[in-house]
């Protein structure tokens, strides 16, 4: 009988806000240990939190998103627990009434197209960080990030593989940075993911017993270790063993999980309302306000470049991964001829581009009328794809971008195509003279010669001459 | 002049017929002869004081001074103050200098009060007879074999021997008011928000609040002119507009309905408690007010909730105290449970320790409900109780505390005993009330015997009011222990 995979996600995405949940500190990261550290967050006696605005708002933007329900009152509760990185001995957090309930991601790509329901966001502070390696014997503490808002966003237990669980943690990636509450860098652990794994016999309506695997930072660990620990566990339940509930803690280096404690380990966290901060009371006008400055959501945007761009299925969804990708491509295909051509570009030049420099669309240095200008000569036979390339190139590498527009380029440097028949069959006369080998290899059937007597043709109008025309006339001459 | 009032010194101060150092000097004298046997204050610090109060006198020079500029008083050592050790009357916080001041300091700093040093409380504010301080019990002036009450036992007994002309204190179950009272001063808990908690080092936040300790209910209301107020650093700090603490001073007691609860005058009070209590409420109905039996059937549950919530409160509030980033940290330890472990077993006291595992057990899975959220449950009908009784009264009465002040080591071994000390003194702070003690006679031993005036929500004007009226005929609160003569 065949095991089913059963995965629930929790989420941690750092909010993008200036300073932390409950202090003035400044959340800025890689600054010198405990330098962003306020009494508050360092938990002096008698300080006291108070509730950054931004953070709240960012919820709710999370919350609008993904359809959720915003609860108009939410209550900040404490997490008892003694650690050195946790100041107060207490993590703020929200239990019984989060500020999010309920609502849904949409997963698609390849064979996929799945809904997957969120339990619950809430919001809760970051703990500091313990530095066991640079001291001696001991551990230094630096509470830069104690008190960096988070949301934690819980999935249903309803991925049903390591490869569902990574599609759903892209998508979740996507859109919080689509909506601009989290910049999603998982380096600096913006962005972090725990798995609760179990498996059970295809049918059985009943859950396994689950597994929480921690330290998963990146899709690539995610889906390894969801793949390592359900190979785990059907091993024990194939050998008449038993899943011990625990927490597990992810190796990439062995590419295995540990047990990192038991259930009876487990904390006793004494969840209980804080009494020093009042329930979180929002009113529908201020979420009306936040409903107001979301952006188009990836799922309408999708739909809508298909319906208006006719583009694809799935080239819309790759123009849909990142909203500055999207909004370049939107800008590219509004001002070029071609929309079939933005996407290709977009998607050719620009996105392979910004693969290879780890960038985002809005950060790259050829903007979109540019882009659009390139097609549209293109389109119109004023410069040859070629040339076009060769531009997009060079404003790429460019130091900074160029003041001159592409088509002054084009003027200023002569790049137009040669349009003038008589020119393109002179240049083409003379290379079949200066190259009787290749006529000669063309002749005796080798078609790749033909290759070669193109690239001397466009070598000799330095580029300019329109490629499928030079072909053209070449085998016209030597055919005829 | 040691026995004048705040606005007498106030006064003499403006007049210029005594300056802020020469007042200062006569309370820091008064101090270095009397603290030895009282043990009001743990730190003190002359220096600094005098040098606070030649500013002072600088700052009226400049015509820039304020109604209480150049008035010395002293903070319970749970208030923060930056560059002064601030203790909570614990080993634990036994060399700890905050960085920073607390609201309640900055306030009084930047009306251009004196600071003449920190006074004695029980740990962490879990006591009620000063007795679980790290640096020794307070003693009551009155009778120094006696305990000053608790936990702001310090600034009680430093204000009836007139080392400080006032303090302030807090109050979680009686702290201001049951002190008040054992020592024949007044004092006021106001209502839960209206003073900042910021820097006041927290022992249970939902029932803490700050408030003044001093000889009259006029000194009251001078200072809450100082405390109260909304602070943004505070969540629980209410956005009200700024009050004048005394505009109802000089209010006719004329038709005021004061309101005595069967439950507070019951078996286990003192006759002679009973009986002061009963004359001052008599002085109120010769003068025009009405009396309106109530009951209040829920505040028999007010001592064992409190302590549910409080505890519960504590056990959370005390964690950030583990050695690992300012106060004690143990000498020796294996690993870091035992770092944890041997800190916070050396750090905290006996009391403490009680409360925070009664704290601990009721938050725990499973007990959680039986007893917290029970607790909360209970809380909101105790609070209910009294919405409905000031339906019918403006003001409650009754006693402060079940007796005056007990021997020292009396109920040191019966913890139930202590707890129930603040019998009275515990639903206010339950409901978030106003209440306040003031002195209103004395029993056969010569001890001080305190009443206790409860109102709605916003309403410590009244209160001061009704106190005020009757300190104007009565002089209880100008008695001068004899141990401590002027």
């Amino acid at each position: 009988m065949s095991w089913e995979i059963v995965v629930g996600i929790e989420t941690h995405a750092q909010l993008a806000t200036r300073s932390k949940i409950f202090s003035g500190a400044a959340t800025a990261f890689g600054a010198a240990p405990n330098t962003q550290a306020s009494a508050v967050d360092i938990a002096l006696p008698g300080v006291l939190p108070v509730l950054n605005g931004a953070a709240v708002e960012c919820a709710i933007r999370f919350g609008l998103a993904v359809g959720g329900t915003i609860n108009r009152r939410s209550v900040f509760a404490r997490k008892n627990y003694f650690y050195p990185d946790l100041p107060k001995g207490y993590q703020i957090s929200q239990y019984e009434r989060p500020v999010v309930a309920g609502g849904s991601i949409t997963l698609a790509g390849g064979d996929l197209q799945k809904v997957v329901r969120l339990t619950r966001a809430h919001l809760e502070e970051d703990a500091g960080k313990s530095l066991h390696e640079d001291f001696h014997g001991m551990t230094g503490i630096d509470l830069n990030r104690a008190g960096t808002p988070l949301l934690e966003i819980v999935s249903e237990p309803e991925l049903r593989s390591a490869a569902e669980a990574a599609a759903y943690a892209r998508a979740m990636h996507a859109l919080v940075r689509w909506i601009g509450i989290c910049d999603g860098n998982m380096q600096e652990g913006s962005f972090r993911c725990d798995a609760n794994v179990s498996v059970r016999r295809a049918g059985d309506p009943l859950l396994g017993t689950r597994c929480e695997i921690k330290n998963l930072n990146s899709f690539r660990f995610l889906e390894q270790a969801i793949a390592y620990e359900a190979r785990r566990q059907i091993e024990i339940l194939e050998g008449g063993g038993r899943i011990e509930q625990e927490t597990r803690l992810f190796d990439p280096e062995r590419n295995e999980t540990r047990s990192m404690r038991s259930k009876e380990e487990a904390h006793d966290y004494r969840y209980f309302p804080d009494p020093d901060l009042l329930p979180l009371v929002l009113s529908e006008a201020q979420i009306e306000r936040i409903r107001g400055t979301l952006p188009e959501l990836p799922e309408a945007m999708r739909a809508r470049f298909v319906r208006d761009y006719g583009l694809s299925e799935q080239d819309a969804r790759t123009l849909t991964a990142d909203r500055a990708l999207a909004e370049y491509f939107e800008a590219v295909a509004n001002a070029a001829k071609d929309r079939k051509a933005a996407a290709n570009w977009v998607m050719g030049e620009v996105l392979a581009r910004l693969n290879v420099a780890d960038a985002t669309a809005d950060q790259s240095k050829v903007k979109p009328p540019d882009v659009a200008a390139l097609i549209n000569l293109v389109a119109d036979g004023s410069i040859n794809l070629g040339t076009a390339k060769k531009l997009f190139d060079e404003r790429w590498n460019a130091p900074r971008a160029l003041d001159i527009s592409v088509h002054d380029e084009v003027v200023v440097r002569d790049l137009g195509q040669l349009s003038d028949a008589s020119v393109v069959a002179r240049l083409v006369d003379e290379v079949l003279a200066a190259n009787p080998k290749s006529v000669a290899e063309f002749r005796a059937g080798k078609d790749k010669a033909l290759n070669a007597l193109v690239g001397q043709v466009m070598k000799a109008s330095r580029g300019k001459a329109n490629p499928a025309q030079v072909n053209d006339l070449l085998r016209r001459k030597l055919q005829g | 002049m040691l026995n004048s009032t705040l606005s007498e010194l106030a006064g003499a101060l403006a007049r210029r017929s005594i300056s802020s150092v020469e007042l200062t000097r006569l309370c820091l004298e008064r101090i270095a002869r009397l603290n030895g046997a009282l043990n009001a204050f743990i730190t003190v610090d002359a220096e600094r004081s005098l040098r606070e109060a030649g500013a002072a006198d600088e700052r009226r020079a400049a015509g820039r001074a304020g109604s209480l500029t150049g008035i010395p008083l002293a903070h319970k050592d749970i208030y923060c103050t930056r560059g002064m050790l601030t203790t909570c009357g614990s080993r634990m916080l036994a060399n700890f200098v905050s960085p920073y001041d607390a609201h309640v300091v900055e306030r009084f700093a930047a009306a251009g009060t004196v600071l003449l040093g920190k006074t004695n409380m029980d740990e962490f504010a879990m006591g009620s007879s000063n007795e679980t301080s790290h640096f020794g019990p307070a003693k009551n002036p009155w009778d120094t074999a006696r305990v000053p009450g608790g936990s702001s036992g310090g600034s009680a007994a430093a204000v009836a021997a007139r080392l400080a002309p006032a303090a302030t204190g807090t109050d979680t179950g009686g702290s201001i008011r049951q002190p008040a009272a054992f020592t024949g001063v007044c004092g006021l808990k106001p209502t839960y928000g209206v003073v900042s908690r910021y820097g006041l080092i927290a022992f249970a936040s939902s029932l803490d609040q700050g408030g003044p300790i001093a000889k009259s209910a006029e000194d009251l209301a001078l200072l809450m002119n100082v405390m109260g107020g909304h602070d943004a650093r505070d969540s629980t700090s209410l956005e009200r507009a700024a009050e004048d603490y005394t505009r109802e001073l000089k209010a006719p007691l004329a038709g005021l309905r004061i309101g005595l609860p069967r439950e507070y005058f019951g078996a286990g009070i003192a006759p002679a408690v009973l009986a002061r209590v009963r004359e001052a409420i008599a002085w109120f109905e010769a003068r025009g007010a009405r009396l309106v039996e109530l009951e209040l059937p829920n505040s028999r549950l007010a001592v064992p909730v409190y302590y549910v919530i409080a505890p519960a409160e504590a056990s959370s509030n005390l964690s950030r105290f583990d050695g690992v980033r300012y106060g004690h940290r143990t000498r020796d330890y294996a690993d870091l449970a035992d770092m944890y472990c041997r800190t916070r077993a050396e750090g905290f006291g006996a009391e403490v320790k009680r409360r925070i595992l009664i704290g601990t057990y009721v938050l725990s899975h499973g007990y959680y409900d039986a007893y917290y959220l029970q607790a909360q449950k209970v809380r909101r009908l105790i609070a209910r109780d009294f919405a409905e009784a000031f339906g019918r009264c403006e003001l409650i009465m009754g006693p402060t505390a079940p007796s005056t002040a007990f021997a020292l080591g009396a109920n040191r071994d019966d913890p139930v005993q202590m707890y129930l000390n603040d019998i009275f003194t515990i639903p206010a702070p339950l409901a978030g009330l106003p209440a306040l003690s003031i002195p209103c006679g004395f029993d056969a031993a010569g001890l001080p015997v305190g009443l206790q005036l409860t109102g709605n929500h916003f309403t410590e004007a009244r209160l001061l009011g009704a106190a005020h009226r009757y300190q104007q005929e009565t002089d209880w609160h100008r008695r001068v222990p004899a141990a401590t003569p002027l």
